[in-house]
């Protein structure tokens, strides 16, 4: 996961540099959400069907399919564990965060 | 063409002319008829707009937000709880810099139970950001939400148009309904510069940190500050185009008058009655319309009331624990900027309770009588 510290954030400096509308600000560069992980989703692959399924339904876009295999993105995932309810393959575990 | 319409018939007609493109509205008395005719409209081809029947107000200001995101122009109505529901969704559109425009019918807020008129539903809404324009005709109504749209989207900052239940909404007036092609002159499609789109991959009202926030609200109000010039010049040019002035106010034989009523929505012609017979027995009496009540229009409200030895506001709401609301807004506005006069702040029609011209003599009578006011409010019909 990268660490928090090294991301720099988007800062405004001036009000003619901001958007009329709330929109795109850069925040989430920064807002690591997977910080707030206390159990995260390990994906045992070689049980993996390929079905998508997992990818369609982490409500925080932190499932990626890299060379058609899913990859848990820790930067954001929160450790809901839906991922793993959903698995029709029963390959995601849910594991306790060490910190 | 002239036609013999409702208020509400006369939103409907200028949610159709704006070629509004989506309309999402949860029925509510006394609004009902604003949609139902529109959905007539969408389903007879008059009108070429989504028609999205929702199971809320809460869900019809989302969807309209939804669609004002995309890039559609959208429209809805309600009244009195259907506007609190919304009361969320209402900081959602403003926020978000959504030009979504809104009919409100004003019914008082229950409980008791009431679906008569006062204006405590939409001035509950103040301070949400919106621009609220207070219509006093059908004519009035149909051309204001065009003006509504049009100043809208040039600021992006959404729009109530507001009538009185009844006493506008279901009263018949001959209404010219404007010609479509000079509507389209007036008005062209709304064309914002982001819009929700996967050509132009964008993340809408996200976490904004303290470090963003706030100039986030002050270009919000910074294009609040912009909105009056914008309503005179908007109203310059609608007057080009169809023969019909729409400003911040609306005053009646305010030069010389000693003593200006202040009124709002439809109370204002009522108070004229009264204007006439106070000149005819001698006394120099004027009234002020505000049709605008968000932006407050200062400057034009100081200049009109300069000249007048006391101002009487008569509001159909209440602050509860301070006055009535415009009767604050009056105060606020003169304070410091002209030589102190008194300020009578009177209460009246509230919950659909008639304001006759007889209340308007009343209130007259007061001011004249008394060199300031001896309460805070001065109740008028109240059965004490």
């Amino acid at each position: 996961m990268t660490k928090k510290k090294e991301i720099k954030k988007v800062l405004l400096e001036s009000v003619e540099d901001f958007p009329t509308m709330p929109m795109s600000m850069g925040n989430m560069l920064w807002n690591k959400t997977g910080s707030w992980r206390n159990i995260r989703p390990e994906i045992r692959l070689e049980d993996c069907i390929q079905c998508g399924i997992c990818w369609k339904f982490c409500p925080d876009m932190s499932i990626e399919i890299e060379n058609e295999w899913p990859v848990v993105n820790y930067d954001y995932c929160k450790g809901c564990g839906i991922c793993a309810e959903e698995c029709p393959a029963k390959c995601i575990v849910m594991v306790e965060e060490r910190k | 063409m002239k036609k013999v319409i409702m208020g509400n018939h006369a939103l409907s007609y200028g949610a159709m002319l704006a070629r509004s493109q989506v309309i999402a509205a949860y029925p509510i008395t006394p609004q009902t008829q604003v949609v139902e005719l529109l959905s007539e409209m969408c389903a007879d081809g008059t009108l070429n707009a989504k028609f999205i029947k929702v199971e809320s107000e809460h869900s019809a200001m989302a969807a309209c937000i939804g669609a004002s995101a995309a890039g559609a122009r959208a429209f809805t109505a309600t009244s009195a709880q259907g506007l609190a529901l919304m009361h969320e969704m209402l900081h959602w559109a403003s926020g978000g810099r959504l030009p979504v425009v809104l009919g409100n019918i004003n019914r008082a807020m229950a409980p008791g139970w009431t679906i008569w008129s006062d204006q405590n539903d939409s001035l509950s809404e103040r301070d949400t950001g919106w621009i609220q324009f207070y219509c006093a005709s059908n004519q009035e109504v149909i051309d204001t939400v065009l003006q509504a749209f049009k100043v809208s989207e040039a600021l992006s900052i959404p729009s109530m148009v507001v009538l009185d239940a009844f006493s506008l909404s279901h009263t018949y007036e001959v209404a010219e309904i404007p010609d479509q092609a000079q509507v389209d002159a007036f008005l062209p499609p709304f064309k914002p510069p982001f819009r929700v789109t996967p050509d132009d991959p964008r993340a809408f009202d996200g976490l904004t940190s303290p470090e963003h926030y706030m100039e986030l609200r002050y270009k919000l109000q910074k294009d609040m500050e912009k909105v009056p010039e914008m309503i005179d010049r908007t109203g310059r040019e609608y007057e080009q185009r169809f023969g019909r002035y729409l400003g911040l106010v609306d005053d009646y034989l305010c030069e010389d008058a000693e003593i200006i009523l202040v009124t709002s929505g439809t109370a204002g012609y009522t108070a004229r009655v009264a204007v006439d017979e106070m000149r005819g027995r001698g006394y120099k009496v004027g009234n002020l319309r505000i049709k605008v009540f968000r932006p407050f229009p200062f400057d034009i409200v100081r200049r009109l009331t300069k000249p007048a030895k006391k101002i009487a506001v008569v509001d159909r709401n209440i602050s509860y624990g301070h006055h009535g609301i415009f009767a604050q807004e009056l105060k606020s506005a003169i304070y410091g900027h002209a030589e102190c006069k008194p300020v009578f702040g009177f209460i009246a029609g509230l919950g659909g309770r008639d304001i006759t011209p007889a209340s308007f003599r009343e209130v007259v009578d007061y001011t004249i009588s008394h060199d300031r006011p001896e309460e805070e409010i001065g109740w008028i019909g109240v059965k004490k």
